[in-house]
């Protein structure tokens, strides 16, 4: 299936069915991430609730610190 | 006002004469003189914003001129201070601007200070420790702050007002362990232009009397991977934050009772505040050239040394950055031995 993420398209494999499986493969599971799945900004907690379907739009951000 | 110096900008319908004026009757603060503050620093000067204060801790170093603007090579001979150095440059771009330029931490006794006095706060340190204070302050004397960070090509920014967005404190789950923001990655300075383009550009609406005109999200990008990321802020804003909430008690106000040292980010450097107020440079000159092993180099608004593998450089205000450990011990050690 295909989703949007950060306004790049992205082609995901069957098993990646949730916000968690997509934060898995793309290696971001150490971070502390605010995510938006369809405008919708999601706790930690729905990550796994969170199913993808196509055409699905995730934004994702982090922050950072240097100045 | 000198009508030409500014006319493009006046052309500018949203800004026009009347947000001009009301941008040479304004006063921000930079908050650090590295790369973002430097940047910012010039783009404000240049718009005629009639009051600068630039505060930051740090002195010019090479690897800073790769991206922070105002300073130069003379600027890297001469260990000036970031914020006295920007002061030189930025008087040169607009002498109509009055700048502050203070050399020290952004500690709580001087924000109380000059933050009432200001209309907006303009991020642009690199750690979050100072940015929860900045957010606290700013709560409380009721000004906007907009947060700006980068790293490698990826930037992030917000703008913080109060009684309407979230606050940092809200957002505190989502600030990095620490540690984990001192990059060992890099950065490509075109990140920087682009975190203060934003910055500046919410800036100039909040001063120009433009509000409506703000983003109210919070953005990010990665100019390498060519992404870019807006997001509705709102829904983030805690009903019980203690920064911002009915029931506010301002923690990072409290909690900040002066940092006595710090690593910095990235650096390889500890910072160390001593009890004492002020150092006399002179006098600690004099001692240590005594011992004929140490190499000294002083200007008005410091002195550094080179002893072992170590440089120590001793700001006028007491504090002392201590490069080539990050162990906050071994800086002590080093510190008592040579400056008692
Ligand atoms: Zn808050």
């Amino acid at each position: 299936m295909k989703i949007t993420v950060n306004g790049n398209g992205l082609e995901i494999q069957e098993e990646v069915k949730h916000i968690k499986g997509l934060i898995d493969f793309l290696e971001l599971e150490d971070k502390p991430l605010i995510i938006e799945h369809n405008q919708q900004i999601l706790q930690k907690e729905e990550h796994e609730r969170a199913v993808l379907e196509n055409g699905d739009k995730v934004e994702i951000v982090h922050f950072v610190g240097g100045g | 006002m000198e009508t030409n110096r500014y006319h493009r900008q006046i052309l500018f319908a949203p800004i026009g004469e009347a947000g001009q004026e009301k941008l040479i009757r304004s006063h921000v603060l930079i908050v650090g003189a590295g790369a973002l503050g430097s940047s910012s620093a010039e783009a404000l000067t240049r718009a005629g914003v009639g009051q600068l204060t630039i505060i930051d801790r740090d002195y010019v170093e090479e690897s800073n001129l790769q991206r922070q603007q105002l300073f130069s090579e003379a600027d890297v001979e001469q260990k000036m201070p970031k914020a006295v150095a920007a002061k030189q440059r930025l008087s040169g771009v607009n002498s109509h601007v009055k700048i502050d330029a203070i050399v020290g931490d952004a500690e709580i006794d001087i924000l109380r200070q000059i933050v009432p006095e200001t209309d907006l706060i303009i991020d642009a340190t690199d750690n979050f420790e100072t940015r929860l204070l900045l957010n606290d302050i700013a709560q409380k004397y009721q000004k906007p702050w907009i947060y700006g960070a980068v790293v490698a090509s990826y930037g992030v920014t917000f703008t913080v007002l109060p009684e309407k967005t979230p606050c940092l404190q809200c957002l505190q789950e989502y600030i990095p362990a620490n540690g984990a923001t001192c990059d060992s990655v890099g950065i490509i300075q075109p990140v920087v232009q682009k975190v203060v383009s934003q910055q500046v550009t919410e800036a100039l609406k909040l001063l120009t009397g433009n509000e409506a005109a703000l983003s109210g999200k919070l953005i990010s990008f990665d100019l390498w991977k060519n992404e870019h990321t807006e997001m509705e802020a709102a829904a983030l804003r805690k009903p019980d934050c203690p920064s911002c909430s009915s029931k506010r008690s301002y923690p990072n106000l409290a909690y900040n009772s002066r940092l006595k040292t710090a690593v910095l980010c990235g650096r390889n450097t500890v910072q160390l505040r001593p009890n004492r107020k002020r150092a006399d440079l002179d006098e600690v000159a004099k001692e240590l050239q005594k011992n004929k092993q140490i190499k000294l180099f002083q200007n008005p608004y410091l002195l550094s040394f080179e002893v072992d593998s170590f440089r120590i450089v001793l700001f006028q205000d007491g504090r002392a950055l201590v490069h080539g450990t990050m162990d906050q011990l071994e800086a002590k050690n080093i510190y008592h031995r040579y400056l008692g």
